[in-house]
C-alpha cells in the first residue's frame, strides 16, 4: 500500500482523528525451557505516529520487556535480519508499517528455521549450510584476468545477487514447510545467480548433480509464494522457470547420465 | 559451544575487513576463527551503497586518473589530518582490490557507452574527487561486496561463530592472546584463545541519536581495546555526518545520487549549493555540504515538517531508466519507507551521523604493537589506520575495508610465524573468571539503574554537544554530564532476570564502554581548539596547522577510570597543507 508524501509530512491534525489503539500479540517461547509452553503475550500500543513493526518491538524492549528476543540490524531492508510472520505472512518488520495493518497484529517467528527464542530464528546456520551445498562461490580456473564483461550480463547477475537472505521465501514455501531438506527458493536463486554469471564455469550437467532432484529444483511446486513475499522483489518466477528448463534439459541430454 | 576454542588467528567482526583478513590468513595456512554479533551478511558493510574508489581511469570522465590523484583527493578530503604514507599505500592498492573482487564474483557495473572501453569497470562521480573514480554495482555495492566476501569465506571453510559478542581481550602482560566472548544464544562466556587477534567491529554511530548506522554499530571493539588500559584509540572527535539521510528515520541516501547529477533544493526549490560552492557545487566533501545545509536552514530556507526542518534532494531529472538501473536501492527505500517515488518526487533529507574516522590506532601494517598491545591488529571502520584524517571521502570506506583487511591478514600471519607466541592458559582462565564474575554481579544486582535509560541519555548528550557544530560551552557541559553518567553506569542492573539469555545482558555489559567512547569524543573535541574536516568549532572556525597537525590519542587511565588524551604529530611531508578547493574560506 503506497502512502503519499503529503500523508507523512502533514498528517491529519490530532484533534480531528483519534489515534488507533493497536492490540499486538507476540509469540513468546524459549526452547531452553521446554516445560513452558509457547504463548501469545499481549501488548497495547497507541498508534500516535507513522510507526513500523520494528519501532513497536524496539519500544517494547527498551521500555517494557527487555527479555523480548527479535533480530534487527540495518533498519532499512538491506540486511534481512528482521523477517517474521506478521499476521500470518512473512515480511520484514522494519518496512512493515502498522498503518498497513488492522489494529490487531499477531507476530510469530519464521517457520522452517530453528527457533532461538521468541521472534528470533537461526538463519545464519541454515544459510551457511546452503552456501556449502550450492558451493556458493565463483568456480573458475582463474588463469586469465579478464575484466571485460557485458554490462547487461552484470546487471542480470546483480539482479539475482540482491538476495538479503531474510528467509521470507522459505517461510512462505509449501514444500519447505513439509520438507526441511528442501533447498528452498533462496538456494535455487543462489544456483541461478552463479549459473548466469559468465565468470563461473560450472556446466548445466554439474548443476544437475546439485539441484536436479526432489530436494532441489524438482521439489518446487511452483506455488510461487517466494515470488510474492520476496521483500526485494527478486524475479523468482522467471528465475525458477529458467532453472527448471535448464535442469530438465540437463536431465534428458546430460552426458553424465 | 565448547568453553574453550583455539585458533592461530581470531577475527572479531565478520564485515568486509574482518572476512578479508581471515581469507588472507587462511590462504597463508593459518587456523582462523571468526566471531561475530550477527551472521556475516547482516554486517553493516552490506549497507554501503555508492561504491568504492579505485583509480582505473577507464570512464570518459576518469581520463588521466592515477593513484596519485586519488591520494591527493584523499589528503585534501582529510583536511591534512590523515597519515600520508598509509594513504599512499591505500591508494596504490585499491585498483588490485577491485580486480580481485571481480574474480570473487562482484558484478561491477561496466562501461556501456560505445566509448571503446565498453565492458571495463565503470566509475561514477563522488564528492571531493577530481576524477570520476568510484566503482559500483548499481547502489548496492556494499551488499555485493559482502556477498562475494562471505562466499569466499565459505569457500575456504572458515568457521564463523555468529551471535557472539566479544566482551574482553585476554591479555598476557602487553600481549593479546584471545578474547572472552559472550555466546548470545546461551548467555554464557566462552574463551577464544589465539596467537593473534584482529578487531574489525565497525564504527560507533550508535553513540548518536540521529545516525545512518545499523543498530549493532556500538563501537564495542574500541571499548575492548580501551579497557585493557594499554591500547590506544585515535581521533575519536573525528565523526562524519552524511548530508543526505532521510527524514525522520535517518536512512542513508547515497552520495551517488549527487554524483550522478542530483542536487539539493531548499524551501523555495532553489538549488543553493552552487551559491556557496561555485566549483564543487553539490559535490563538495561531506563535512562541507553538511555545514552548508544546516546554515542554510538556520538562515530560514529549511522546509518545515512534523519531524523538524529539512531540505530536499532532487534526482527527478536523472530519469526513470537511470534511477531504475543505477539508483534502484535508493528508489526502493524511498518507496518502502517514505512512500515517495524519487522518479517524480523530492526526497526529504537532513545530515546525520554516518562514519567514525576515529578508532583503534594502528601503524601502517594495521598492527597495534607500537600503540601498546602486541599480537593485536585492527582494520576497517573500527581502526584508525588513518587514511581519512578528519573527513572521509565517499567511496574510501569500502576500499579501506578490503585493502586494510588484506594487509592486516598478511601482517598478522607474518607476525605469528615470526614470533610463534606461546599461549598462556592461566591468563585465559583468569580473564574468564573476571568476566563470569562481572556477569554474575550484574545478574544478581537489583534496584540499580536501567541500561536503556543511560544509553538514551548518552545519545542525547552527544548529539547536542558533538554534532556538526561544536563549541566550548556545550562540550564542557556534556563532559560533566557524561562523567555523571559514567558513575551511574557502574550501578547498572537488569530489569528482568530470566534464566535464559536475555538481550538486556549484553546491553548492560557494553554500556560503560560506550560512555568511555563518548568521553573520548567530547574530550578530544573540547581540547582541539581548531576546525579541521568534520570537527568544526564555532569558537575556533579556522584550521590551525601551526598547533594542530596532530593526531589525538586516547588511553584509559586506570586511576581516574577515564580516558586521557595525548598527541602525536601528523607527517605532512609528501603533500604539504594547502587549500582544499571547497569549504569555508
Amino acid at each position: 500500500m503506497k502512502m503519499l508524501m503529503s500523508q507523512i509530512f502533514h498528517p491529519v491534525k490530532e484533534d480531528m482523528v483519534k489515534n488507533r489503539i493497536l492490540k499486538i500479540e507476540i509469540m513468546r517461547f524459549n526452547p531452553d525451557e521446554p516445560d513452558r509452553m509457547p504463548f501469545m503475550q499481549k501488548y497495547t500500543v497507541e498508534e500516535d505516529k507513522r510507526i513500523s513493526i520494528l519501532n513497536v518491538l524496539q519500544n517494547l524492549r527498551d521500555n517494557e520487556d527487555p527479555t523480548l528476543r527479535f533480530d534487527a540490524v540495518c533498519r532499512s531492508a538491506v540486511c534481512g535480519s528482521c523477517a517474521m510472520m506478521i499476521n500470518g505472512r512473512p515480511g520484514l518488520a522494519c518496512r512493515t508499517y502498522t498503518s498497513e495493518l488492522p489494529s490487531g497484529i499477531k507476530l510469530h517467528p519464521l517457520p522452517f528455521f530453528k527457533l532461538i527464542g521468541d521472534l528470533s530464528v537461526d538463519t545464519g546456520t541454515w544459510f551457511r549450510a546452503m552456501y556449502e551445498r550450492t558451493e556458493s562461490w565463483i568456480h573458475s580456473s582463474g588463469s586469465t584476468e579478464n575484466l571485460y564483461q557485458d554490462n547487461e550480463k552484470m546487471k542480470a547477475v546483480y539482479d539475482l545477487d540482491r538476495c538479503i537472505e531474510c528467509g521470507c521465501c522459505a517461510a512462505g514455501c509449501a514444500t519447505a514447510n513439509m520438507s526441511d531438506t528442501f533447498i528452498t527458493a533462496a538456494g535455487l536463486l543462489r544456483a541461478a545467480r552463479f549459473f548466469i554469471d559468465p565468470r563461473d564455469e560450472r556446466t548445466e550437467s554439474q548443476w544437475y548433480d546439485v539441484i536436479g532432484n526432489d530436494e532441489g529444483m524438482f521439489g518446487c511446486s511452483s506455488y510461487l509464494a517466494c515470488n510474492d513475499y520476496c521483500p526485494k522483489n527478486i524475479p523468482m518466477q522467471n528465475t525458477l522457470a529458467m532453472l527448471r528448463r535448464k535442469m530438465i534439459k540437463a536431465g534428458i541430454f546430460g552426458k553424465s547420465r | 559451544m565448547d568453553s574453550i576454542i583455539y585458533s592461530d588467528f581470531l577475527v572479531i567482526g565478520a564485515g568486509l575487513a574482518g572476512e578479508r583478513a581471515a581469507i588472507e590468513a587462511v590462504q597463508s595456512g593459518l587456523d582462523v576463527k571468526i566471531v561475530t554479533l550477527v551472521p556475516p551478511r547482516r554486517s553493516h558493510s552490506s549497507a554501503a551503497q555508492g561504491g568504492m574508489q579505485a583509480a582505473f581511469g577507464y570512464s570518459e570522465m576518469s581520463k588521466d586518473d592515477s593513484s596519485f590523484e586519488h591520494f591527493k583527493d584523499t589528503v585534501r578530503g582529510s583536511d591534512w589530518g590523515c597519515d600520508q604514507k598509509t594513504a599512499g599505500l591505500f591508494c596504490d592498492s585499491a585498483v588490485d582490490a577491485v580486480k580481485e573482487l571481480d574474480g570473487w564474483g562482484v558484478p561491477w557495473t561496466r562501461i556501456n557507452d560505445k566509448s571503446g572501453n565498453d565492458g571495463l569497470i565503470a566509475a561514477r562521480n563522488f564528492g571531493g574527487t577530481a576524477k570520476w573514480r568510484t566503482c559500483y554495482c548499481a547502489d548496492g555495492t556494499g551488499h555485493s561486496l559482502m556477498m562475494a566476501m562471505d562466499n569466499t569465506t565459505a569457500k575456504y571453510g572458515i568457521p564463523v561463530f555468529d551471535r557472539c559478542e566479544a566482551v574482553s581481550l585476554i591479555m598476557n602482560e602487553d600481549r593479546c592472546t584471545g578474547a572472552i566472548v559472550l555466546d548470545l544464544r546461551s548467555g554464557k562466556p566462552v574463551s577464544f584463545i589465539a596467537k593473534a587477534v584482529l578487531i574489525a567491529t565497525g564504527g560507533y554511530g550508535q553513540l548518536f541519536e540521529k545516525t545512518t548506522n545499523a543498530l549493532i554499530c556500538n563501537g564495542t571493539g574500541l571499548s575492548l581495546v580501551l579497557n585493557t588500559g594499554k591500547g590506544v584509540l585515535a581521533n575519536m572527535e573525528a565523526v562524519q555526518f552524511h548530508p543526505t539521510a532521510t527524514v525522520p528515520d535517518c536512512l542513508l541516501i547515497t552520495e551517488g545520487c549527487r554524483g550522478d547529477g542530483g542536487f539539493l533544493l531548499d524551501v523555495n526549490f532553489h538549488r543553493f549549493m552552487p551559491d556557496y560552492e561555485p566549483e564543487a557545487e553539490d559535490l563538495a566533501s561531506r563535512d562541507v555540504v553538511a555545514r552548508r545545509m544546516i546554515r542554510h536552514i538556520a538562515d530560514g530556507f529549511g522546509v518545515k515538517s512534523n519531524y523538524g526542518m529539512h531540505l530536499w534532494l532532487d534526482i527527478r531529472h536523472l530519469g526513470k531508466k537511470h534511477i531504475a538501473d543505477n539508483l534502484r536501492e535508493v528508489r526502493e527505500m524511498c518507496i518502502n519507507f517514505l512512500g515517495i517515488d524519487p522518479v517524480n518526487e523530492l526526497i526529504p533529507v537532513y545530515p546525520a551521523q554516518h562514519y567514525s574516522m576515529g578508532g583503534i590506532r594502528t601503524d601502517i601494517n594495521c598492527c597495534c604493537e607500537d600503540y601498546g598491545i602486541k599480537g593485536l591488529f585492527a582494520a576497517g571502520e573500527s581502526a584508525c589506520w588513518d587514511i581519512h584524517g578528519f573527513n572521509r571521502l565517499g567511496g574510501n570506506s569500502l576500499a579501506e575495508t578490503v585493502v586494510a583487511g588484506k594487509i592486516a591478514g598478511r601482517k598478522a600471519s607474518d607476525w605469528i610465524r615470526l614470533n610463534n607466541p606461546e599461549i598462556s592458559m592461566s591468563c585465559a582462565e583468569h580473564e574468564l573468571k573476571c568476566q563470569s564474575e562481572r556477569i554474575r554481579k550484574i545478574m544478581e544486582k537489583s534496584g540499580g539503574v536501567n541500561c536503556f535509560e543511560i544509553k538514551s541519555s548518552m545519545k542525547k548528550i552527544l548529539t547536542e554537544s558533538a554534532g556538526v557544530f561544536r563549541n566550548k560551552r556545550d562540550l564542557e557541559k556534556a563532559l560533566a554530564e557524561l562523567k555523571e553518567l559514567l558513575k551511574k553506569s557502574e550501578n547498572v542492573s537488569l530489569k528482568m532476570k530470566p534464566a535464559y539469555s536475555s538481550p538486556e545482558l549484553p546491553e548492560a555489559l557494553r554500556i560503560t564502554g560506550m560512555i568511555h567512547l563518548a568521553l573520548c569524543i567530547v574530550k578530544g573535541a573540547l581540547l582541539r581548539e581548531e576546525s579541521r574536516g568534520a570537527h568544526y568549532r564555532e569558537d575556533f572556525p579556522n584550521r590551525n596547522d601551526e598547533l594542530w597537525l596532530k593526531r589525538s590519542l586516547f588511553r584509559l587511565n586506570s586511576d581516574s577510570g577515564e580516558p586521557e588524551v595525548f598527541y602525536e604529530n601528523v607527517d605532512v611531508s609528501d603533500f604539504p597543507p594547502g587549500k582544499r578547493g571547497y569549504g569555508e574560506k
